[in-house]
């Protein structure tokens, strides 16, 4: 099993670094991109002995724990079977 | 009967503990500036150790400790000697995080908010100059309030940010110890080198004894290096622990 977990800065907290990519597609005049938000992508390879359950419990736990700052991110994550 | 008098020199010794991660890199200058410059004794204290050795104080060095991943201080966190230093701090020991060192600080919570990437983007290395907001600390007792210090800066991710109840906070205890500003001290955007949230250069924990500040004042304790007003920071602290012996 897999596990996806995206961590994304919060909506409230300025990404300066959004804010270059998106002035960067602007003046190579791509259309239509209204914001970039630029976040970080952790792809963990779980033991087939972890049930479901358990996988969720302990994939928020490392999300909660180590991923995210909480002041400044955010997460959501999916499992893949 | 005479009593006996303490040997001064006795008196005055405060033992400094520095942190050392894999990637520290201001670790020999903080311990040179200690021996040397301000004249105590100094250890090094290895990450994986879970002992501060009897330390009086602790200094976390700057440099990218983990190679700064994941976040910078992230992985710094976990170490074993952090445990230690958690517990220390919660004791009223002093903490002194400086740059690499206040980014692991707020990581453990010890401090509150998070330093963020440049708001330009770019790795600063320069003089700067600093206001001392708050002489009410053992890390700047024996700094005017309003002082203006000079002294480098040397990061990507200095940028503070907190919520609008944390600034608060920090605000009504006086605990902002240290803003950027110009040279004769105003608070102005100009003066902002990263973004920080309200100029903030260093801020205190709420029981005043750990501080966390992004500017050096490892590399700015003797005037070879352009500024010595950072050895004061130093020496504040080895007061304090001399009031409190």
């Amino acid at each position: 099993m897999k596990a996806h977990v995206y961590v994304m800065l919060r909506k409230t907290v300025l990404d300066p670094q959004g804010q270059t990519i998106h002035g960067a597609l602007r003046k190579m005049q791509y259309r239509g991109v209204e914001d970039v938000r630029q976040g970080k992508y952790f792809v963990l390879t779980l033991s087939d002995a972890l049930a479901l359950p358990e996988a969720q419990l302990e994939v928020e736990r490392i999300a909660r724990e180590v991923l995210v700052n909480p002041v400044i991110e955010e997460y959501t994550y999916r499992l893949e079977p | 009967m005479i009593p006996i008098e303490k040997p001064l020199i006795n008196y005055m010794q405060m033992k400094f503990g520095v942190l050392v991660f894999p990637g520290s890199n201001c670790d020999h200058d903080t311990y040179h500036v200690i021996s040397e410059v301000v004249g105590q004794p100094v250890v090094f204290l290895w990450h994986e150790s879970e002992q501060l050795e009897n330390c009086d104080a602790i200094l976390v060095p700057g440099g990218f400790a983990y190679g700064d991943y994941l976040r910078t201080g992230a992985i710094a966190h976990f170490a074993p000697i952090m445990q230690a230093v958690k517990k220390f701090a919660a004791s009223g020991g002093l903490v002194l995080g400086i740059c690499n060192g206040f980014q692991i600080l707020t990581e453990s919570g010890l401090l509150p908010g998070a330093l963020m990437r440049n708001a330009g983007l770019k790795y600063i290395c320069k003089q700067i100059y600093l206001r001392t907001e708050t002489s009410d600390s053992p890390f700047t007792n024996l700094l005017q309030p309003c002082q203006v210090l000079k002294i480098p800066i040397g990061h990507m991710e200095g940028n503070y940010f907190c919520d609008a109840p944390t600034l608060q906070q920090l605000e009504a205890q006086r605990r902002i110890a240290f803003r950027y500003s110009t040279a004769a001290g105003e608070i102005t955007a100009e003066a902002n080198p990263n973004g920080s949230l309200q100029n903030i250069a260093g801020i205190l924990n709420e029981g005043r004894n750990v501080l966390g500040m992004m500017p050096h004042p490892d590399r700015s304790s003797e005037a070879l290096l352009g500024s010595a007003d950072g050895l004061r920071i130093f020496q504040s602290m080895v007061a304090t622990l001399a009031g409190q012996d």
